[in-house]
């Protein structure tokens, strides 16, 4: 398929009734062990068929609300819902079900290194469905062409790029035509054209396959450029929501310093520890910082 | 403050009991996928080529290797009591029901085990086990039951081929280089070795050899901490428990086996 041309050709995703729910999190407050509260009372809806990213400082959650989606862990309190039907209350044999309707792209790809590109294209089919080989090949060798990569279908993931080892990935997961593909920093340690490449991958491929897309990532750019809604996460609560324009414009100090790269804001630079005097000595005005002292 | 401190015990004490039921679990599982795994008898296939194939050279050097120094050690012993001719008796049931088994399933710890190990715990790094898991694949079914039950069936393979080419290693010695009569050699074996307590047992041996290196193997690097140092520590686990597993269900198989 020519992704360009069905770009410019939506197929339905923008069509469709507006802003329809396919994943729902009510209220959801979820935390490890250590009593740490990741989410705390989280809200949100990630619409059928748009593009949804997540944002925030490392650690803000964004990751642990891709494994509440998939089911890997559950709430603590609330509901995580997909398409209505509580992800938490599915057993074994319902969670894989749901599972097979998504698709999910790891931030180094998790390709098998002993498997070809085009096997590692391949083994969802192989592992999930009976068709004969010939409809195997050439339902891989289509995405493979999706995404650029039909003529390295026989190296081995270590004989190509990082940035093609995502694309890789990506057409692996969309090869089972599911309905929402969570991609956890898709952009990660890409060359600004391999970024591109994928970036323009996300947005064209959700259109044409009428995909819903959930991005966690800290690309501000590329990221704010193909994301129809943007979640800002921050000490396990929700600090923005909107479109890219709406965040942008926001005067919330976190969301301004996060949007801006703010250095230093209410997520501090320094990490909590002694004072500079008490290092130090005298001579450092209690609140400077080592360098402006020794100006 | 007291350097013993009685919650650490607990603490120690809970942990070793929730590690040992989940490891039982676990193993009750794999026991319980044989059927399906040998309904995907490829995947088997594939690990015992790579488990078996890449074992061979070892298995075999050394068991040629034990079978000369068994050849000489039992000459040593037997010609003090006039019965030299008794040494292909000796070598073969001394390799069939004790060496073979054991020997075998150490080497097989230090070279299958830790690269079975190696091999699960850097797929749990890269994040493979998880994106089966988040993509309904069950790598319990998948990655590690294909592998285990290619061990159990690898092992008693490895040991016969060890316990033939120490008997052979042994006639190289005792016949060709120290002059032991080649038919006393060969009848005094045939007559003294019965298949089904001496070999039977050397397999039984062997099997259950096979079930515990390669589940140790197969959990250490299933839990290994998604590190490279993490994975280097699980190999080096791999390693001692696997010894120490075979080494204490030998004696506990052996004495059972002399009590039937």
């Amino acid at each position: 398929m020519d992704i360009t041309t069905a770009a410019t050709h939506p197929v339905s995703s923008l069509e469709r009734p507006a802003l329809e729910a396919l994943v729902t999190f009510d209220d959801v407050v979820f935390g490890y062990g250590n009593g740490r509260k990741i989410l705390d009372g989280v809200t949100f809806t990630i619409p059928r068929g748009k593009v949804t990213a997540l944002m925030g400082a490392s650690g803000g959650g964004k990751t642990t609300v891709l494994r509440l989606i998939v089911g890997q862990v559950k709430p603590q309190r609330g509901q995580t819902l997909f398409e209505g039907s509580n992800i938490a209350t599915l057993d074994q044999t319902g969670l894989y079900a749901l599972r097979k309707r998504m698709g999910m792209l790891f931030q180094f790809g998790a390709l098998f290194s002993d498997l070809s590109v085009f096997e590692n294209v391949a083994f969802p089919l192989r592992e999930h469905t009976d068709l004969p080989e010939n409809l195997i090949r050439d339902i891989v060798l289509m995405k493979l062409d999706a995404v650029g990569l039909r003529g390295a279908q026989h190296l081995k993931p270590s004989e190509v790029s990082g940035g093609m080892a995502r694309r890789v990935a990506l057409a692996r997961s969309i090869v089972m035509d599911p309905e929402i593909v969570m991609y956890d920093e898709p952009f990660a340690g890409l060359d600004p054209i391999s970024l591109g490449t994928a970036a323009r991958l996300i947005r064209d491929m959700g259109h044409a396959l009428g995909l819903t897309s959930v991005i966690v990532s800290h690309d501000l750019d590329e990221t704010f450029r193909i994301a129809d809604q943007v979640i800002i996460l921050a000490n396990g609560v929700i600090v923005a929501q909107g479109t890219p324009e709406e965040v942008r414009a926001s005067t919330d100090p976190l969301v301004h310093q996060f949007v801006n790269a703010l250095p230093d804001g209410p997520v501090r630079f320094h990490y909590p520890g002694p004072g500079l005097e008490q290092d130090f000595g005298s001579g450092v005005k209690p609140g400077s910082s080592f360098l402006e002292a020794k100006r | 403050m007291s350097w013993f401190n009685p919650s650490d015990v607990g603490f120690a004490t809970r942990n070793l009991l929730g590690d040992l039921g989940y490891s039982t679990r676990l193993f009750g599982k794999l026991i319980a996928l044989f059927g399906v795994t040998m309904k995907r008898f490829g995947l088997v296939r594939d690990q015992i080529h790579f488990l078996g194939n890449y074992s061979l050279a070892i298995i075999t050097v050394s068991g040629l290797f034990v079978g000369f120094v068994l050849s000489l050690q039992g000459y040593y012993t037997l010609q003090r009591y006039g019965s030299s001719e008794a040494l292909g008796l000796l070598v073969a049931l001394s390799l069939v029901r004790e060496l073979g088994p054991v020997v075998t399933a150490l080497l097989f710890a230090g070279r299958a085990g830790t690269a079975l190990t190696a091999e699960v715990g850097i797929m749990k790094r890269d994040e493979v086990l998880a994106y089966m898991e988040v993509s309904a694949i069950d790598p319990m079914r998948r990655v590690i039951a294909p592998r285990f039950w290619a061990g159990v069936i690898v092992l008693p393979i490895l040991s016969a081929i060890f316990s033939a080419v120490g008997i052979l290693g042994a006639y190289l010695v005792g016949v060709g280089m120290i002059g032991v009569d080649g038919g006393a050699f060969w009848s005094q074996m045939q007559g003294g070795v019965d298949v089904g307590r001496d070999v039977g047992n050397g397999v039984i041996k062997s099997i259950i050899f096979g079930l515990a290196v390669t589940f140790i193997a197969l959990f250490q690097g299933y839990e290994a901490t998604p590190t490279p140092e993490g994975v280097s520590r699980a190999t080096t686990r791999t390693v001692v428990m696997g010894s120490l597993a075979v080494l204490g269900f030998d004696f506990i198989l052996t004495a059972l086996m002399f009590s039937i």
